[in-house]
């Protein structure tokens, strides 16, 4: 991610200082493992997220990847959320 | 269960893996066919159905008495069995021909090989053959248009070096190729040359077929069971519309195997060759654009293959997804105050037709008897006896006394619809869950559901008109999951915001708000009057006063007495004290309620009335003592309210809406001066002194600064009116309480109309530089632009008249293309949310199990059982 500024030069944007942006972060192994136990789930009953989405691109995600989000809400306080990185349809 | 009393106890399950579609080939049409339809007639003299006509009882049976030909059945057990027809010319599959032009397109018109160098056939098979096992049916077709195109560049067949002519597509079924038109025979020839491979290419694989399939030589005939004939009244035979298209086909196909073996001129074969597939043609599809479609006798366009299953009124929307079903009612509603709000009024007629099974056991087999004793004319009643072995037998004069004696415990009785009993109520459109309810049976006279007047809002329902529906379940699991998850008292909050959908309306709030407003003492009698109409039958504890030996008492005290023990103190929608309080801490706006005792402030919508942001008090009663108590308070009140109305008699009049004489004054006043400043702007803007805002030209300036004036002396009338009312005035009172009406509407009747608006802005249309030929070119005052000075009651000039039609018209318009709009928003989200569902582990969950949210809406609260999407209880005692 970058933007240009007014002489022409790329200036990089770090998207996890923007508020919009929540925290995240991309789940090890083990992590992983636990998250799919918890919810006897495999990847593809996650929800999803673009290798092109900027912040899977941002976080350097492989395909595969669980990331995971840490939101916060005025009524819940602190949410976790997943998603596993898949990649886009060709043309 | 099947019809017949077989039932088949073992049950078997399959999951369906895959479902694939494919062409039927020729030889699969003719393997399938039990007979070769040949004769157009249907029946002979005697009304027997002819021998391989489209009747022949080989294909079924759709007579009662009648065996089929082919399995033996009769009607019901013999599924139906296909016939074929031979036709004397090929013709095309109308669904077919995209497909078949792009066959004919890409591949060589000399050897049937597909447009493409070898080394290209190999790389793309590859490709496609690939692909399906990664990502699906999508994808390929993008691939296949990928070599579609691919073929379009070459102009020279890669294989046998044959030129290749344009092919052109003559919509709607005929192909020409430079300046010679292909038959089907041409086309049929070309299709069967394209080898398995270069087909796949193009999206046939020799799994689903051949390309020259496309083209018709054989044509199947649905089952006669498909097309069943309708015998009318009169003895006459009415034929299903696919048999009428079929006999068209049939007569046109057997015309031309005449002309053919007659060596008839090609003229003649060609317009029957035409006709034939016409016929074929609209036997799939009937709206097929460019092809006038094939009409009844009456002029009704025929219903064939493509109209049966497409649409609305199709196979899936209307038969699947959509039934008729039993035990439900219909009629006009209309209000019954005196109802309970759980209760819904279902006339006599109804309750006699709309029956509940009742199993007779020891306890209830003396007022089962009772019923069926009665016979199915008189109310109580019942109208069938279902035995043990699962006979049903109709109660009849002649048969009531032999099932009275029958009648025992393990006997089944349909009884009528009685007092209590738990029905579904519902109103179209519906839109959210509480659309429909689950009410208690009371049967009344006279022919309308009657419905509390509370639930209207709800339903959204009124009472010009509007028709509902009650359906009643059938067994006891229905009844109660009806009970426990629909009824109205478990739906008073929604589950959108968490607030009170169920609440005093109108009339109600209007009565509670005098009541507790009032400063009037009332007597020991008046009190004891107003609080039996509400179901109470105590009095308040101590009298507010007490004269002449009589005691009197308040209005809160009153109102206290339907409270359960609840603490409350919210602010009222207007103080009741000053007329203008813009104190937001006054302290008479505050309503304060201690231990179920009103001691200070008035009760208006904020506390009781449905729908957000009001209903806080009846929250507040929710919150402490659950849904009953706030159901049994909710209905006091309206009673209260409606009772304490009564007594002091409410109206509306023509002279709510008069000013005194100062008021049209200072209204006068404020017009003036904000013409006046008007007046100076536009000069400033024709002498070009005005100055621009940022961003702005002068001109849209000077469209702001007009604006503004407007609104300012719109708002100061609006406060003038405000002002010089009288408190007594009952439209006023309306408004305040919030019961209907605003202030806003008010002024409009009695001070000014003020500005209308058209899409957003003043209303500019019309003729060049003016709005209408009554004012000169370029004026840009408040009049020309929609101002209206003039009340609704005052009477409008015609230019103010004229403006305000257009508004009007606008609005109908704008409401009359949102409503289709949104509804069919509506649908579309219901499809895409309909099997969501939250599972155990308290995710939300589609059908195929895929996580959708981890937690229900991301912090599990189930809003219809917060406070107002809050939760209930303090974050520290949440049970982890």
């Amino acid at each position: 991610m970058a933007t240009k500024t007014k002489k022409g030069e790329e200036k990089p944007i770090d998207i996890f200082k923007s508020r919009l942006v929540p925290d995240c972060k991309i789940m090890s192994p083990e992590e992983e493992k636990k998250l799919l136990e918890k919810y006897n789930i495999t990847k593809q009953q996650l929800p999803r997220i673009r290798l092109t989405d900027p912040v899977a691109k941002a976080l350097d995600a492989k395909l595969g990847n669980i990331i995971e989000f840490t939101r916060t809400s005025k009524t819940a306080g602190l949410s976790k959320f997943y998603r596993v990185v898949v990649g886009g349809i060709s043309e | 269960m099947i019809d017949d009393g077989i039932t088949i106890n073992k049950v078997l399950r399959e999951k369906v893996g895959s479902i694939e579609f494919r062409m039927l080939s020729p030889e699969l049409i003719k393997k399938m066919g039990v007979v070769k339809v040949v004769t157009p007639e249907l029946y002979d003299a005697d009304g027997y159905p002819i021998d391989s006509s489209l009747m022949d009882l080989k294909m079924g049976v759709i007579d009662p008495g009648l065996r089929c030909r082919t399995c033996g059945g009769k009607v019901r057990e013999c599924p139906g069995h296909f016939g074929y027809i031979e036709l004397a010319r090929p013709v095309f599959h109308i669904r077919y021909i995209p497909l078949i032009y792009v066959f004919l397109k890409s591949t060589c018109s000399d050897c049937g090989r597909i447009l493409l160098p070898q080394v290209e056939i190999e790389k793309w098979l590859e490709r496609l053959r690939n692909i399906k096992k990664i990502r699906g049916t999508i994808s390929r077709l993008a691939i296949i248009k990928a070599i579609v195109n691919k073929t379009k560049l070459i102009k020279k067949c890669p294989h046998c070096g044959a030129k290749q002519e344009k092919i052109k597509l003559v919509k709607p079924s005929s192909f020409v190729e430079g300046n010679k038109k292909l038959t089907p025979v041409d086309v049929l020839e070309r299709l069967k040359r394209v080898s398995d491979t270069d087909s796949e290419l193009l999206g046939i694989s020799p799994a689903a077929g051949r390309p020259e399939w496309m083209v018709l030589t054989l044509l199947p005939v649905p089952p006669v069971s498909v097309r069943p004939s309708i015998t009318l009244e009169s003895g006459e035979r009415s034929e299903d519309d696919l048999t009428h298209k079929l006999s068209d086909i049939v007569r046109t196909n057997q015309r031309l195997y005449e002309n053919l073996s007659a060596g008839a001129p090609e003229i003649i074969i060609e317009d029957l060759w035409d006709l034939l597939q016409y016929h074929v043609t609209t036997f799939f599809a009937n709206n097929i654009s460019q092809v006038p479609p094939a009409r009844h006798r009456s002029g009704r366009p025929l219903k064939t293959l493509a109209e049966r299953i497409k649409g609305k009124e199709g196979r899936f929307r209307r038969n699947l997804a959509g039934k008729r079903v039993n035990f439900s009612a219909r009629t006009v509603i209309s209000p019954d105050s005196q109802l309970d709000i759980d209760e819904v009024g279902v006339p006599e007629v109804i309750a006699k037709e709309l029956t509940v099974p009742e199993r007779v056991t020891e306890w209830n087999i003396k007022e089962l008897k009772e019923y069926v004793k009665n016979g199915p004319d008189k109310y109580p009643s019942a109208n069938y006896v279902i035995t043990p072995d699962g006979k049903r037998k109709v109660i009849s004069d002649e048969t009531r006394e032999v099932l009275l004696e029958e009648l025992a415990p393990g006997y089944i009785v349909e009884r009528h619809l009685k007092d209590g009993d738990i029905v579904l109520f519902n109103r179209q459109p519906s839109l959210h869950r509480m659309s429909i309810m689950a009410h208690k049976v009371r049967v009344l006279p006279h022919k309308t559901f009657r419905l509390n007047l509370c639930t209207v809002v709800p339903y959204n329902a009124d009472f010009d008109g509007d028709e509902m529906n009650l359906h009643v379940p059938q067994t006891e699991e229905a009844r109660a999951e009806a009970e426990f998850l629909l009824g109205v008292q478990n739906n008073i909050v929604t589950p959108r915001y968490g607030l009170p959908i169920i609440g005093c309306v109108q009339d109600q709030i209007t009565g509670l708000y005098l009541l507790t407003k009032t400063e009037d003492l009332f007597s020991q009698k008046e009190v004891s009057q107003l609080l039996a109409q509400a179901r109470v039958t105590q009095l308040p504890k101590k009298p507010a006063s007490r004269k002449g030996g009589i005691n009197y008492y308040n209005g809160k005290q009153i109102f206290s007495m339907i409270l359960p023990e609840v603490d409350y103190r919210e602010k009222s929608k207007t103080c009741p004290k000053h007329q203008h309080c813009k104190d937001p801490r006054c302290k008479y706006s505050m309503v304060v309620i201690e231990k179920g005792e009103l001691k200070q402030g008035v009760i208006d919508v904020k506390a009781i009335g449905p729908e957000a942001p009001k209903g806080k008090l009846i929250q507040a009663i929710i919150n402490k003592y659950g849904d009953k108590a706030a159901v049994e308070f909710i209905q006091k009140a309206a009673l209260l309210g409606m009772a304490y109305l009564q007594k002091i008699g409410f109206t509306t009049l023509l002279t709510d809406t008069d000013l005194p004489e100062e008021a049209i004054k200072e209204i006068k006043e404020a017009f003036d001066f904000a013409q006046k400043k008007i007046d100076a702007y536009i000069k400033d803007y024709e002498e070009g002194k005005l100055e621009a805002y940022p961003g702005r030209t002068v001109r849209e300036t000077l469209e702001f600064k007009i604006i503004e004036s407007i609104n300012r002396a719109r708002n100061k009338t609006g406060r003038i009116v405000e002002r010089h009312l009288k408190q007594d005035n009952y439209t006023l009172i309306m408004a305040q309480s919030g019961a209907r009406g605003s202030l806003l509407n008010l002024s409009l009747m009695s001070a000014s109309v003020g500005q209308l608006s058209l899409r957003g802005t003043r209303i500019r249309k019309g003729y060049r530089n003016r709005t209408l030929p009554h004012f000169r070119w370029g004026d840009v005052g408040p009049a020309a632009g929609g101002f209206v000075r003039h009340s609704y009651k005052g009477g409008l000039t015609p230019t103010e008249f004229f403006f305000n039609a257009i508004t009007g018209r606008d609005t109908i318009m704008d409401t009359s293309m949102r409503t289709p709009k949104s509804g069919y928003l509506q649908r579309r989200l219901i499809n895409a949310l309909q099997d969501l569902k939250i599972a155990y582990d308290n995710t939300v969950r589609d059908a195929s199990g895929r996580i959708v949210q981890f937690v229900y809406g991301g912090d599990g609260i189930d809003v219809s059982k917060s406070d107002n999407g809050r939760l209930l209880i303090p974050k520290e005692e949440v049970v982890k």
